[in-house]
């Protein structure tokens, strides 16, 4: 096996062995807890049908987004733990910005959107500034900033909302429907399947997010960094600048993650929006490596989990909560098999290194014999 | 075994009288005194009422003890060196197991379920990070996504079917014992009508302490103090310690730091299970769902104010338990009151910096406290949701501006692999 091809198995070979190890783990759990262990896999791993479909790639394009959010943190080393209050946050200044409807059509939905990257940037900037000039851990920080956003967002929502009549929940104004991003249909049934509008913008951010570190001189910079600070220091780059830069960067992405809901499905930021978006985000993370079609095959994984947990309680009677067993299971178990894999192809490495290293001072031998 | 600790011991005293700026000896009572001090003289000047009464106190050694647990999990195992975002999960855990064990077997069992829930969660925490090496920042996030999901499939597996249970609750659980000296608590309460300035506020906190004292308040009590003992005056504590310092230092003096660190984070988890338990036990009668709220998080907050001290880590989880209760308690007027002591402290502190010389430092201070004292004098009462808030803004305000003065162990969140000291 060459380099390059062994390179390519370990690196699939991670993953899987984490998969395998998640699954044994979640029927053990089934096991001791008494469940019927077939009929829960079975459930689980059925092949998705119609609305499913698209139930799945909804709620992955929303995972995608909170995973790239957490990745641009990561390849700096920076733990964002705080996409989650971010997106929320960011999510409800949308809302109360479209629904205002300032501006005509799409420019509203414009405005929203660059209104939730500047807010979600705002609020993970906030710990940049803390880390690069106070020195202040942004996991400490960015868990702080969470909870005061849920009270900041609960008290302005209760200053900017408006009862449903006849209901308890508050929600901000309906954005109007020329805002509206529309949902596409991808099977004209029956049933007709429709999949959020917003998959295209995290598509087209994936990319941009796979681009820009990789292929410009910031991105450079900012892995760089991620790297070893020492080393980037010694090649003129600005840590500090780099610091709050990621962070931005981070908090911007994860503004976004709340909005294929806001903008496709919710069309306003009520007191039910969905919350812990963020946390989910880091697994998806770590679990695709913070690689772009990694994340986005990870947050695939996630939606398939969850949509197909859902039945569970109704065909088996299990808590469809086992999937956050394993999910949480899967965070553990990757991060511990790419270490083990990692491990594992240095020791490979080292002994091709030394076989032919030995060959050649046969050859040097056999040539001064001779 | 004996020499590098005496070795090590000697150097302390040295190291400890060079530092000039060196807290009194009983600064934690007189930081107390004077906190009633001031608060009597905030009750007098702003006629709010409920600042001090005995029901206050009541409420807030109920608020502050899971709080004060919750940190006394992180001191344990960040004194280790290993940080534990996971003693929310383990929390969550423990509540589960207070209300499981507690509908089965009693009240005392309720006690060790949650601290064997927890332990269980630490236990994690412990393989994941001390043995395999993972990321202690990552662990903890899974270990609190697993614990979320764990107890919600568990609580449906165990409650569904049993009176008063359900998917999101326990059925109720039995209370510990409490304490209550009837003579004395009267005769408190007479000082406590009186209004004598500062006398009726010591009398009030006296009678929240001999009136309807939960057993496990003393316990929580004990345990603070049991691990000051353990980690700050024995051989033990002091090797443990320095596997947060400088593990490679402390297992060159043949310190087996990889025991120490799980040892120190299974402790961990079971102190932030039993705050769980005290939450489903004392603060309220049964397990429920999301019944944490975030305590886990405080917890941490109150130790990083606490500067990873007990005596730090009570006053900081007094301080956020006190908030809490005043706005559980509807109190919007009690915490407006407390805007305007807020604002007079932090001009003062901000004097105090300006004399450091530190300006940048003291205008934002000072801002800060003109702000509070303007916004004192424009609104009616604080919304509930900003005093659910202080906690975790005066931690980002204390690190923001002491984050100088604070010092958490040397290698806190390092990854150590066995061998490393060569």
């Amino acid at each position: 096996m060459s380099g390059r091809t062994l390179k390519f198995v370990l690196a699939l070979t991670a993953p899987v062995l984490a998969l395998i190890a998640a699954f044994a783990i979640t029927s053990l759990v089934l096991i001791v807890a008494g469940d019927p262990v077939i009929e829960v896999w079975d459930q689980l791993l059925s092949i998705p049908q119609g609305r499913n479909v698209g139930n799945i790639i909804d709620n992955a394009t929303v995972l995608y987004l909170s995973g790239l959010a957490a990745a641009v943190g990561f390849r700096m080393n920076l733990f964002n733990i705080g996409v989650d209050g971010q997106y929320r946050i960011a999510a409800f200044v949308a809302a109360v910005v479209a629904g205002e409807a300032w501006l005509p059509g799409y420019l509203n939905t414009a405005l929203a959107v660059v209104c939730a990257m500047a807010v979600g940037a705002l609020w993970a900037g906030i710990a940049g500034v803390l880390r690069a000039t106070r020195g202040v851990s942004e996991v400490i920080s960015t868990i702080m900033l969470n909870f005061i956003a849920t009270g900041l967002v609960a008290y302005l929502l209760r200053k900017a909302a408006v009862r449903e009549p006849g209901s308890n929940v508050i929600g901000t104004k309906e954005i109007p429907e020329g805002s509206r991003i529309p949902n596409f249909t991808i099977s004209e049934g029956p049933p007709v399947v429709h999949v959020y509008g917003f998959l295209v913008i995290a598509i087209l951010v994936g990319f941009l997010y796979w681009f820009v570190l990789n292929k410009t001189r910031f991105g450079f910079d900012l892995r760089a960094t991620g790297s070893s600070t020492t080393a980037a220091v010694a090649s003129g780059i600005s840590v500090k600048k780099m610091t709050i830069a990621a962070m931005l960067l981070s908090g911007a992405v994860a503004g976004l993650v709340g909005l294929p809901i806001l903008l496709g499905s919710s069309y306003a930021y009520g007191s039910t929006f969905q919350s812990g978006l963020g946390f989910a985000g880091i697994a998806i993370a770590l679990l695709g490596r913070n690689h772009a079609v990694g994340v986005a095959v990870g947050a695939l994984l996630f939606a398939y989990l969850n949509e197909q947990s859902n039945p569970l309680q109704i065909v088996v009677g299990v808590s469809p909560q086992i999937v956050a067993i394993t999910q949480g299971v899967i965070v553990l178990t990757v991060v511990v098999s790419y270490e083990l894999v990692r491990r594992y192809g240095v020791r490979l490495e080292q002994q091709l290194v030394a076989r032919a290293l030995e060959q050649e001072r046969e050859q040097d031998k056999k040539e001064a014999t001779a | 075994m004996s020499v590098p600790a005496t070795a090590t011991e000697a150097k302390a005293p040295n190291g400890a009288t060079s530092s000039a700026r060196r807290l009194p000896r009983f600064w934690l009572l007189y930081a107390a005194l004077s906190a009633v001090l001031l608060l009597s003289v905030l009750q007098l000047v702003t006629g709010a009422t409920d600042l001090t009464s005995s029901g206050t106190i009541s409420a807030t050694l109920i608020a502050t003890m899971p709080i004060m647990l919750a940190g006394l999990g992180g001191l344990w195992s960040e004194r280790a060196g290993i940080v534990n975002i996971g003693l929310e999960g383990m929390m969550v855990l423990g509540t589960y197991g207070a209300g499981y064990f507690g509908y089965h077997y009693g009240a005392w069992a309720a006690v060790l379920g949650a601290i064997l829930m927890g332990t269980l969660g630490g236990l994690v925490h412990a393989v994941a990070t001390v043995i395999f090496g993972v990321d202690h920042i990552i662990s903890g996030v899974a270990i609190n996504i697993i614990a979320f999901g764990a107890v919600q499939y568990l609580a449906s597996l165990t409650f569904v079917g049993l009176p008063g249970g359900g998917t999101t609750q326990s059925p109720k659980i039995p209370d510990v014992p409490a304490l209550t000296i009837d003579p004395l608590s009267d005769a408190l309460f007479d000082v406590e009508k009186k209004d004598v300035f500062f006398v009726s506020e010591i009398a009030a906190i006296l009678r929240a302490l001999v009136d309807n004292l939960s057993s496990l308040v003393i316990i929580s009590l004990l345990l603070l103090v049991v691990t000051w003992y353990l980690l700050w005056r024995t051989s033990f504590g002091l090797r443990l310690r320095a596997c947060g310092e400088s593990p490679s230092a402390a297992e060159s003096l043949g310190v087996k730091v990889l025991r120490y660190k799980f040892a120190a984070v299974l402790i961990s988890g079971g102190l932030a299970g039993l705050a769980g338990g005290f939450l489903a036990i004392v603060a309220s009668s049964n397990y429920r769902d999301g019944q944490t709220g975030g305590r886990g998080y405080i917890g941490l907050a109150a130790m990083i104010f606490g500067n990873w001290r007990p005596g730090g880590l009570l006053a900081g989880s007094g301080l956020f338990g006190y908030t809490q209760s005043l706005g559980l308690r509807g109190g919007g007027d009690s915490v407006k009151a407390l805007l305007l002591a807020a604002a007079v402290l932090a001009i003062a502190a901000a004097f105090l910096q300006a004399r450091r010389g530190s300006r940048v430092a003291s205008g934002l201070i000072a801002a800060v406290g003109v702000l509070l004292g303007v916004t004192y004098f424009l609104i009616d009462s604080v919304p509930g949701d900003f005093s659910g808030m202080t906690p975790y803004v005066i931690t980002l305000l204390v690190l923001a501006f002491a984050s100088q003065r604070l010092r958490m162990p040397a290698a806190d969140g390092q990854i150590y692999r066995k061998g490393s000291a060569g």
